[in-house]
């Protein structure tokens, strides 16, 4: 990676690094009740204690609240010196709090008609005609838990008032949105509002809204005249900083005894939150197959709990795990090759658009050899350990679109800058965009640089979300190099009398086609002098009328101890299609960190709750289980690396979410494989895994299986 | 105390960490904050060639001490094996787990030159990375062992 040195040596500037003269910091205070009313707040004392210099409550900034709906909701903030003294003054804040009764159960909330939303419904031809007919049903709930994205830096803001214009350097996946948010909110004009991430500490769908850490923060340095930073603690992110909600998924799949899914039916209850967005946890048993009679309903919840942000292909990761599930559980019934009957139930076209790539039947081809070692893998079994193979399909947008700009800069020294206002969620953007410039304009890589990170310092880019960077600002980046090159192009042909047609630059020298010129990039460009060249460039539109989608499919091989409910992901075979891949050492990064996000999500993570009181029990690391180098499995990387020949003039899809997609429901159909048991509920903790073992035991005897 | 070969002198609050001396006080900002209380491994530092979590440590108790940063194990401003194995492997994503973990990395080496895969796991295990999947540590680690 082309900033990597730099992280390596601890010279990254991170928002957390931001150290402002005069700056103050911030502490929040909140709510220690899942759901109560602030009858009455008094800062007077607080005030006073040492250090401090100001309180904000719910009557000065919006994102406080006087009715917390959930444990950690913000309810006021102070300003002081340092922050251990804003931490002590929080202590001073006189809250008279008034419980109320808070509403857990996501089921309960749909009950009582208590939504974040209109319920979602998305019904194609007759599912209930088509399940009467079907020659075989099954038919399942499956529920998957919080979990919670812990970036490594917490959510956090400085912010500084230089007269009318805020500037805001925070943790962000969208500069942008950050912007045009905060002039709304603050009522101040977009160009007053300057928003600055150079380096960011990772975000993974938590960090696309300012939050209101910066809200307090602007607030605070307005009152104060002095620049402020909140930075959550590691407590806080662990309460209220987003996480990817809960589901309960009860679904139905009706087929023919060949295999061929003919009704396909989900309610999907998402425990949404306080606040928040209904995920579209239907949208695998939407997409992924061809099925003409498809019924869905989701739910959005609204319950004492803190509200869901996006988290890495959200909805698609939760409803995934379901369906996959419940396809292995189709395939038992019939006795079908589960890899066969995703084959069978290939969908060729999408009901309603073309693809404008689609290469998953190469991925199922590719996956074959891993999943052909599953016979030599079950024969290990012995009376503790049992092994075993499964796999699941994936399907996720991708494709990224516009708006997007970039500018390149050509000096007379023959150098290169990329400008653009994007930020760099840690995934190796300054890396995959140089590389982009350097091969539209054929020059070394080491002679382009990055400058991104600065709303007041480049043109308007997107968001680092969706797995849309590469995809959305790739294009942008090509762009403005092909218009550097065409005007260096033009002044080589001018120089050298020849026509334009006939050059071209390669490794750093403008060439013509006969051979006869070769001349070092510097030396036309110096010709200018101070004088440079500027190159714009745009994203253009996402191919009409067709889908752009990422597909793939992993194979995941597990050992279970059927004594103690111990389950080992030993090895994980990821096979996608994101179109063109731009850096190869990165894209591999970003499947094996997704797989193992997504082994912490199928296997430990879980954020619990006091059932009585909504109080979140996992407030810390230690608690609150993380993967660690001591989970790793062996994993294997293939990218089909086929460009998308409708797609933009790059041909890329994005990689940061596909590889969380299937891997949740590879392991649960492993553990089928390996044992029998059917999995229903993540994360399969030691408890549930014995759980599902004894279940599998009770249907084996024909007695009705414990829930 | 002295730091990266330099002797150093703060005034500190006693209750104040290691960690936010170095970060706030000393104009070290390398070591990272992420958690507060020694579970992530995103702070580790060298004390007296001791692998610690720089919050862990109070600010008072590193006086007379002799400590190494990330901003100390290269040489002369070139990286260090470990951080250019990180590099070269591609080990590193959003990078504020890279500090604490090539520190911890260069501790083991010294420790275990040629370390096998269990013993990776187990001298990294407490230093946490929500961005790779370890997979390209594991190779840093290995490139980093042939050049040591």
């Amino acid at each position: 990676m082309a900033d990597a040195p730099q992280r390596a040596r601890g010279e990254a500037q991170y928002t957390a690094d931001v150290l402002l003269p005069g700056m103050l910091h911030a502490a929040l205070l909140r709510s220690p009740h899942a759901y109560a009313r602030v009858k009455k707040i008094d800062v007077r004392r607080a005030l006073e204690a040492p250090g401090v210099h100001a309180a904000v409550g719910p009557e000065d900034v919006e994102a406080l609240t006087d009715e917390p709906g959930f444990f950690g909701a913000p309810v006021a903030a102070i300003a002081a010196n340092t922050v251990e003294q804003a931490r002590a003054a929080l202590e001073l804040i006189d809250v008279e709090w008034e419980p109320l009764e808070p509403l857990l159960d996501p089921d309960e909330a749909v009950r009582r008609g208590q939504l974040t939303d209109e319920p979602r419904r998305n019904e194609r031809g007759d599912f209930e005609r088509a399940l009467a007919d079907a020659d075989v049903v099954v038919e399942g709930e499956y529920r998957t838990q919080v979990v919670l994205h812990n970036p490594l830096e917490t959510h956090q803001s400085v912010c500084r008032w230089e007269g009318d214009t805020l500037e805001i350097y925070t943790s962000t996946q969208y500069i942008w949105g950050i912007r045009s948010r905060v002039a709304k909110q603050l009522g101040v004009e977009p160009d007053n509002v300057r928003v600055v991430c150079n380096y960011m500490g990772g975000g993974f769908g938590a960090k696309n809204d300012p939050g209101e850490y910066t809200y307090v923060a602007a607030e605070l340095a307005r009152r104060t005249g002095r620049p402020v930073k909140c930075a959550l603690t590691r407590r806080e992110e662990n309460l209220a900083a987003g996480n990817r909600n809960a589901t309960i998924q009860r679904l139905t799949v009706g087929a023919r005894s060949d295999g061929t899914i003919t009704a396909l039916g989900g309610e999907f209850v998402n425990a949404v939150g306080w606040d928040g967005w209904i995920a579209p946890t239907d949208g695998p048993m939407q997409t992924l197959y061809h099925c003409e009679n498809v019924r869905t309903v989701t739910y959005g919840a609204k319950i004492n709990t803190a509200p869901m942000k996006a988290f890495r292909a959200p909805g698609y990761v939760e409803g995934t795990f379901g369906l996959e599930c419940l396809l292995d559980e189709l395939a038992a019934r019939l006795d079908v090759d589960p890899l066969e009957l995703r084959r069978k139930n290939y969908a060729h076209s999408s009901n309603e658009r073309p693809y404008s790539s689609k290469n998953l039947m190469e991925c199922y081809r590719r996956a074959e050899p891993h999943w052909e070692r599953r016979h030599e893998l079950r024969t290990r079994s012995d009376s503790t350990w049992k092994y075993g193979a499964g796999l699941a399909s994936q399907i996720w947008y991708g494709g990224g679109g516009p708006p997007s700009y970039a500018w390149t800069r050509v000096g007379s020294d023959g150098r290169i800058t990329v400008i653009t206002a994007m930020q760099d969620i840690g995934t190796g953007t300054r890396t995959a965009m140089a590389q982009i410039a350097a091969e539209e304009l054929g020059v070394p890589l080491d002679r382009v640089r990055v400058e991104l990170g600065d709303s007041a310092r480049g043109p308007f880019a997107s968001i680092s979300a969706g797995s849309s960077t590469t995809p959305s600002m790739g294009p942008a980046v090509r762009a403005a190099a092909a218009d550097a090159k065409r005007q260096i192009i033009e002044i080589a042909a001018q120089r050298h009398h020849l026509e334009e047609r006939v050059l071209d630059i390669s490794d750093g020298n403008v060439v013509s086609a006969d051979g006869n010129l070769s001349s070092p990039l510097e030396e036309i460009v110096g010709l200018l002098e101070n004088a440079q060249i500027l190159g714009k460039g745009a994203r253009g539109p996402n191919p009409t009328g067709m889908q752009v989608l990422t597909f793939g499919v992993q194979v995941a091989e597990v050992a279970v101890d059927v004594e103690t409910g111990e389950v080992r992901v030993l090895r994980v075979a990821a096979i996608h299609d994101v179109g063109r891949v731009i850096n190869p050492l990165g894209a591999s990064s970003q499947v094996e960190g997704g797989i193992i996000q997504g082994i912490g999500h199928t296997l430990s993570e879980q954020r619990l709750l006091d059932p009585a009181t909504g109080t979140v029990l996992t407030q810390s690391l230690d608690a609150y289980r993380l993967p660690t180098i001591a989970d790793v499995p062996e994993i294997v990387c293939e990218l089909i690396d086929k460009p998308d020949e409708h797609l933009t003039n790059l041909g890329s899809k994005g990689l940061g979410e596909p590889p969380i997609v299937p891997i949740a429901a590879a392991i649960a159909n492993a553990i089928r494989d390996a044992t029998g048991a059917d999995i229903h509920s993540l994360p399969i903790t030691r408890e549930e895994m014995l759980r599902a073992l004894e279940a599998a035991k009770q249907k084996q005897r024909g007695a009705p299986a414990a829930v | 105390m002295t730091i990266n070969g330099v002797p150093r002198e703060a005034d500190v609050w006693p209750g104040e960490s290691l960690l936010f001396a170095l970060r706030e006080r000393l104009g070290l900002p390398g070591s990272k904050n992420a958690c507060e209380q020694g579970e992530c491994g995103s702070c580790s530092i060298l004390m007296d060639g001791t692998l610690v979590c720089a919050c862990l440590v109070l600010a008072a108790q590193a006086d007379g001490h002799d400590l190494v940063t990330v901003e100390g194990l290269g040489e002369n401003g070139s990286l260090h094996p470990v951080q250019e194995a990180f590099v070269e492997a591609g080990a590193v994503q959003c990078g504020f787990c890279t500090p604490g973990l090539v520190v911890a990395v260069a501790d083991l080496l010294r420790r275990d030159p040629t370390p096998s895969d269990d013993a990776i796991r187990e001298a990294l295990s407490g230093n946490l990375c929500r961005c790779t999947g370890y997979a390209k540590i594991f190779d840093a680690v290995r490139i980093a062992a042939t050049r040591a």
